[in-house]
């Protein structure tokens, strides 16, 4: 294997949505009549419900054949691209191999079956697994408790948010304690989620070797300090050795400290929050622990606290029964208020679970260690493609399990920018990579995260596809400002997803919207199937 | 529809003291005193390297180019047939042949102006068609202090092309000058002296993930009703030049001196466009600086704004500034970097380090400031 892929044509299917394809009368299935003695036995079911609840028409679902709905969602999944049909490395973002066997595990009626109101007892397997992982966790990260009830990872970080105020509330300091620290290169939820649950935010910039610096922090300690909420490594891929000293400062000011373990990776065996001083962290199992990623799955975040937080945490949390088995403690106490229904996506904990067993103690220290091998091999190879510079060139330290390049040098001597690359990269059959989260400090970004899963292969195969649209940028400047082509679709506007009015979630606001629409903005349109 | 109309005018003198060292071409003295030491105009030629791409791309357009040197001899050597306003002249060109050439094609109109020189040719487009046509310049200038220019003629002319393609917003940047004659001292006093409408690349700033121009908007909605709510009543508010300052008198209600400093007291404006002196005048109990550093360039002390001098800095007392600037703002400095000059060294040698930057309602960041 090896070469680029230009000759990559994606389907490109013309296909209409879903409820554009129904044909009065057409079925997928048609369900058994109800036998005679059944219907008599229980009567009109619906005779009972108020009127106010009663739809005057029945509701307006599309009548399509089986087989057509099976080649509509063939056809979607055609048009997608994804880990199971090209190579990822979208930065931040921890693409990985999701072993289908725990897929397998998961779809089985053991767990999909279950019910979470079911009776406790008849629940003892998931809870001593949930229970098992939960331990596993505390062994990896260092704290004492966690809760897997938050869905995704912003909604972890906004748990530890919470868990932050709630803290500060118990000992009576909130209203003096309102502002939170982060850094410009953490990802975005470290500041979006504490202003949700209502702090300030300070955000610090970075110094001159790419990360924020000691000084930077002392600046924006004060009595009115409630906490530090950050990644590391950053987004950049660089570690801030100063961490530990962050930690110290913020808990002599009084605040409490979360790590923000999205970028936990390459860190697995290695580093561990706790030892590194914090009081709360949060895992994205759908990122590090391979539970599937991307277009807004089901995510699961795992929330790991100190034991003095413990009765913070929202409930219900497993616990061990004396004597045996597990109970679901529903104890109150001050903990927060439920950040989701139940005890969360159990399904991705189940394959984090199965995941982590499958690898051990030594293999999950090998994930990090060929992750940062893989990165810095791709470091090393990017430095080949013309246009392309790594930023704050004076910080000689390794990167960790991504970077984030700059095409500013191909931008200032071409015109072609980061996000021309990005488009262009999909005509060589590559996913979508990232440029950078907001705001972008990196002038022209891009940020690559290969992760453990990729062979050198695979990586050479990006490398020379990167290479190709490089010379293509400095020979032929037009073609590549213009791609992709051979992709299921063509680029959309920067401008759509500011736009309103060129997006539409539901069938009912396409149909209103679309009364909007004008030859101009048609051209923008993009019927938005998710989302990264 | 209509051709596109591109407006061309050249400088074709800017840049001529760089290279001998005079430190600009301001006057036709210094112009004369450049060409006995040799210097060879540059802006021309810069001109026709940008020209040069636009043509390549084929787009159709007309081309209305000011006579002789300041575009019409560029465009026929770049391969158009231009229109021509005015008569070319034979002696140097100065700075009211770049205003009424500017003006003759506001009045055309003409849909965008590609100009080509340096700050004094910016200013004189200030003078001419500020807010009234957009702006691309070719950065051919020795005093090069403006964000309004792009970073080479290949990138004037992408952004030429991609506002004549489409989908591209306007906004507005900085026009920066220094004075001549001090800078010949060795003393940098740069002025700001007006805003022109620009392009605005969204590539630089967006992604999918990304806002844009609108999230930039809700952000200095955030500041201006951030500091008028933090404003107590009684006490002197200095506010320093520029838009995002113009935020905080439109949250008011009152008007704003854009290029100058005004000073309000208790939701209404004690003087508008005050020197050194009225502030230092109007000095009594306590009050605050509110400024914003400029953009693509960062100082928020020193530049446009050196009527909030040493002095008034010092009386005001450094724990009662507040800078305020949008994180696309900060992000557009080289570094993050905030700069001052506030011409009293041991003053900026205080001011330096790190400072906390309102950048939204309830969001500040730190960042670094260097003199």
């Amino acid at each position: 294997m090896s070469g680029t892929r230009s000759d990559f044509q994606a389907a490109r299917w013309n296909e209409d949505l879903i409820m554009e394809l129904s044909e009065k009368g057409q079925r997928g299935i048609v369900p058994p009549a109800i036998d005679a003695d059944i219907a008599a036995a229980v009567g009109d079911v619906a005779a009972e419900l108020p009127a106010g609840v009663r739809r005057a028409a029945p509701p307006d679902l599309p009548e399509v054949p089986q087989h057509r709905v099976l080649r509509h969602f063939m056809r979607l999944s055609q048009m997608s691209m994804g880990f199971d049909v090209t190579t990822d490395m979208m930065g931040t973002c921890t693409m990985k191999y999701s072993p289908k066997a725990h897929e397998h595990i998961a779809r089985g009626a053991k767990l999909a079956d279950l019910h979470p109101l079911q009776d406790i007892g008849s629940l003892q397997g998931l809870l001593e697994l949930m229970y098992r992982f939960n331990r596993i966790m505390c062994t990896i990260s260092g704290m004492d408790e966690f809760t897997f009830q938050p869905a995704s990872g912003a909604q972890g970080i906004y748990t530890n948010a919470c868990l932050i105020r709630a803290y500060h509330e118990s000992r009576g300091e909130l209203e003096q304690r309102n502002e939170i620290i982060t850094t410009s290169f953490s990802h975005p939820a470290d500041a979006a989620t504490p202003a949700v649950a209502g702090f300030k935010v300070i955000t610090l910039m970075p110094g001159e070797m790419g990360f924020a610096e000691v000084d930077a922090l002392k600046a924006a300690i004060s009595d009115r300090t409630a906490g530090l909420m950050l990644t590391n490594p950053e987004d950049t891929g660089q570690y801030n050795p100063h961490i530990r000293q962050f930690v110290d400062l913020v808990h002599e000011a009084g605040g409490l400290c979360a790590y923000d373990q999205a970028n936990g990776n390459p860190l697995l065996g290695k580093v561990r929050a706790g030892d590194t001083g914090f009081d709360m962290c949060q895992f994205n199992l759908h990122k590090t622990f391979s539970a599937p990623h991307g277009s807004l799955g089901m995510g699961c975040a795992a929330v790991g606290v100190k034991d003095f937080l413990r009765k913070f945490l929202p409930r219900p949390l497993v616990a061990e029964v004396d004597g045996g088995g597990y109970r679901l403690d529903y104890d109150q106490g001050e903990g927060i208020d439920k950040i989701r229904a139940f005890i969360g996506n159990v399904h991705a904990v189940l394959k984090a679970y199965s995941w982590v067993m499958s690898l051990g103690a030594e293999g999950l220290r090998a994930v990090a260690e060929t992750a940062v091998l893989n990165n810095n091999y791709m470091l090393s190879r990017m430095r080949e493609v013309k246009g392309v510079t790594i930023p704050w060139p004076a910080n000689n330290c390794p990167k960790l399990e991504q970077v984030r390049y700059s095409f500013e040098q191909m931008f200032e001597e071409t015109g072609v920018t980061s996000h021309d690359v990005i488009d262009r990269m999909v005509d060589y059959g590559v996913q979508h990579c990232m440029p950078s989260h907001v705001p972008m400090l990196v002038p022209e970004p891009f940020t690559m995260e290969p992760g453990e899963s990729l062979t050198v292969a695979e990586m050479d195969q990006m490398l020379a596809a990167l290479k190709e649209i490089s010379d293509e940028a400095y020979s032929n400047p037009e073609k590549a400002q213009g791609g992709p082509y051979n992709a299921a679709t063509t680029r959309i506007d920067g401008d759509v997803p500011e736009d309103p009015d060129c997006w539409a979630f539901t069938y009912r606001s396409y149909l209103r919207k679309r009364g909007h629409w004008t030859s101009e903005n048609r051209r923008k349109i993009v019927r938005h199937h998710g989302g990264y | 529809m209509a051709a596109f109309r591109l407006g061309l005018i050249v400088n074709p003198i800017a840049g001529m003291g760089g290279a001998v060292g005079l430190k600009g071409s301001d006057t036709a003295e210094i112009v004369a005193r450049a060409r006995e030491l040799g210097a060879l105009t540059k802006s021309p030629a810069r001109a026709n390297e940008a020209l040069a791409a636009i043509g390549a791309a084929g787009l159709p357009l007309t081309l209305v180019a000011a006579a002789g040197e300041m575009g019409e001899s560029e465009a026929l050597e770049a391969g158009f047939d231009p229109q021509v306003l005015g008569t070319a002249k034979q002696s140097d060109t100065i700075a009211a042949d770049t205003i009424s050439a500017a003006e003759a094609m506001a009045k055309l109109p003409v849909d965008l102006i590609l100009f080509a020189g340096g700050d004094g040719t910016a200013r004189d487009m200030v003078h001419a068609v500020a807010g009234k046509v957009p702006v691309v310049g070719i950065p051919a200038g020795v005093k090069m202090h403006s964000a309004v220019y792009a970073t080479n003629p290949q990138a004037a002319a992408r952004m030429v092309l991609r506002y004549m393609r489409g989908g591209i917003s306007l906004r507005e940047l900085e026009v920066m000058d220094i004075d001549e004659a001090a800078f010949r001292q060795g003393a940098v006093s740069a002025q700001l002296y007006g805003y022109l409408s620009v392009p605005y690349l969204p590539d630089l700033v967006q992604g999918t993930k990304a806002g844009g121009v609108s999230s930039d908007r809700t952000a200095l909605a955030g500041i201006a009703a951030r500091i008028v709510a933090a404003m107590a009543p009684g006490r002197l508010y200095i506010l320093g030049p520029g838009t995002t300052m113009r935020t905080v008198t439109d949250e008011l209600g009152i008007e704003k001196t854009l290029l100058g400093v005004d000073l309000v007291r208790d939701g209404a404006r004690l003087a508008a466009d005050a020197g050194e002196q009225d502030i230092l005048n109007s000095l009594e109990g306590s009050g605050s600086i509110i400024v914003t550093p400029i953009g693509g360039q960062g100082h928020f002390f020193g530049r446009g704004n050196q009527q909030i001098s040493a002095q008034v800095i010092a009386r005001i007392g450094l724990e009662n500034i507040t800078v305020a600037a949008t994180m696309e703002k900060i992000a557009s400095l080289r570094d993050s970097l905030l700069h001052v000059d506030t011409g009293d060294r041991a003053l900026d040698g205080e001011l330096c380090g790190w400072r906390r930057v309102i950048t939204g309602f309830q969001t500040e960041s730190i960042c670094r400031v260097a003199t």
